[in-house]
């Protein structure tokens, strides 16, 4: 099932405003994509990591959201320091290990640990209705914030049918395999998900149409001032001032 | 198939960004009002369909089916599929913000380029109908491949062997693509020819026609 474990907290973050949370994410994500020094890739991973934990997630549970990106980065380890070739770092029998790999590999590691984990610990703290309401006061065009918000709205309902679909499959004595049978039952059921999603937003337009859906989108959600928000946006700056100096002079 | 982060290099990120910004301005320009709820609900029927996987040999693999979106969606595939990789980044923390722009690129250049390509054989006869529908699947995911080679090399020319590696490793994800595209869109004949781009919605010709475009 589709969750979203950590949209509902009571953390410090989680009740800072969340356009500070939106933009303080993206501001930290462009600067920190283009750094290349080490010490600001550490301190910044580090900061990243700080705020995950603030966030209030478990270990456990914050490492398997993880597992991707981790999964990802071990793959790297492997091919990296094997094919980039430059200086040697160590001989394996036949193959060599070569430094530019291995200073890459760290640095990439370094980078989407600290980028993921921000993104994870500012934005994936709220629920996505509270995001959408946020861009749309970001001034994000209101059609794609529309657009989100459906999405969001009803990956659920749609994630549903198609379990219900995948149910009726199994009862049936569907077992995958690879064949032509199964692909073409996998075919079907996407099928059958894209004609009952355009059937379900026919009706939905309609319902909204007949209660005065005019094209603009109200959001009644207000994000009233916390003395937490400035703090926070102080502290974030400095941060962004203290890994660009790191960057500039390492 | 995406591009993890901080694996790309500054302008390439930036050029990422600007093209997606560019195409999602496009897609939503040519989306009215009454057709955002429908983009809507196919892009969660988009993301629901990512997470299934069909069995290849002893392992598996993910639907991708951007080529499907772009059939259906045209140039509002760029919006639609924003907005799925924000959703996935947020839900199961697949990427950052940084490399929004180049995974929308890669999937959504090939969605738009077989909506173009394709679109306009699918209410063809059955046998090239469904010729478009594999070569959609097909090509959606090489030319999905190709975006991220390209991607890669622009950030570092020693990746080409990684390039070569993420195209040759497509090539099985492609014929399925293909495979399933081709079913789908057979599917989608049958049960709701009006989905497909270009559906005529006159009544049915009179049964005298049909029966000489049978003989």
């Amino acid at each position: 099932m589709i969750t979203e474990p950590l949209a509902h907290g009571d953390s410090y973050l989680h009740r800072l405003d969340p356009r500070l949370r939106v933009i303080t994410a993206a501001a930290f994500s462009c600067t920190v994509a283009v750094f290349d020094a080490f010490p600001a890739l550490a301190t910044a991973c580090g900061t990243a990591l700080a705020l995950l934990l603030l966030s209030g997630l478990e270990i456990r549970a914050a490492l398997r959201r993880l597992a991707v990106v981790l999964g990802f980065l071990l793959l790297l380890w492997l091919v990296l320091p094997l094919t980039f070739e430059g200086a040697v770092a160590a001989g394996l029998g036949p193959v060599n290990l070569y430094w530019p790999g291995i200073t890459l590999a760290a640095q990439i590691s370094l980078k989407s640990t600290a980028i993921i984990a921000a993104f994870t610990a500012l934005a994936a703290t709220m629920p996505i209705s509270t995001l959408g309401q946020a861009l749309a006061r970001l001034r994000v065009p209101a059609k794609l914030v529309y657009l989100l918000l459906m999405c969001y709205r009803y990956i659920f309902v749609i994630e549903k049918e198609y379990h219900r679909l995948h149910t009726a499959m199994k009862i049936r004595g569907f077992r995958p395999r690879t064949r032509l049978h199964t692909y073409r039952t996998y075919a079907y059921l996407v099928g059958m998900l894209f004609v009952r999603a355009a059937a379900r937003a026919e009706r939905v337009h309609q319902a909204m149409n007949c209660r005065g859906f005019n094209g603009r989108f109200h959001s009644l959600a207000v994000f009233p001032p916390h003395p937490a928000n400035r703090w926070f946006a102080v502290a974030a700056g400095s941060v962004m001032v203290v890994l660009l100096w790191l960057e500039w002079s390492g | 198939m995406h591009i993890s982060e901080g694996v790309l290099s500054g302008p390439v990120l930036l050029t990422g960004g600007v093209l997606a910004a560019a195409g999602t301005a496009v897609g939503l320009k040519q989306l009215d009002y009454d057709h955002i709820a429908r983009a809507g609900l196919l892009a969660a029927a988009f993301f629901v369909a990512s997470l299934i996987h069909v069995p290849i040999g002893p392992s598996s693999i993910h639907l991708i089916l951007n080529g499907i979106v772009g059939l259906l969606l045209g140039w509002g595939a760029f919006p639609a599929i924003v907005v799925a990789l924000l959703l996935q980044g947020i839900l199961f923390q697949y990427g950052g913000l940084t490399t929004l722009g180049v995974n929308t690129l890669i999937m959504a250049v090939p969605a738009v380029i077989c909506y173009y390509l394709f679109a306009p054989l699918v209410h063809r006869r059955r046998k090239i109908a469904l010729a478009a529908a594999f070569g959609c699947g097909l090509v959606s995911i090489l030319l999905g491949a190709v975006v991220a080679g390209a991607a890669l090399m622009f950030t570092e020319e020693n990746f080409l062997e990684v390039t070569v590696l993420i195209i040759s490793a497509h090539i099985p994800v492609m014929v399925i693509e293909g495979v399933i595209t081709s079913f789908c869109v057979a599917f989608l004949i049958k049960v709701q020819p009006e989905l497909l781009p270009g559906y005529d919605r006159r009544p049915d010709p009179a049964p005298v026609e049909r029966d000489s475009d049978e003989s």
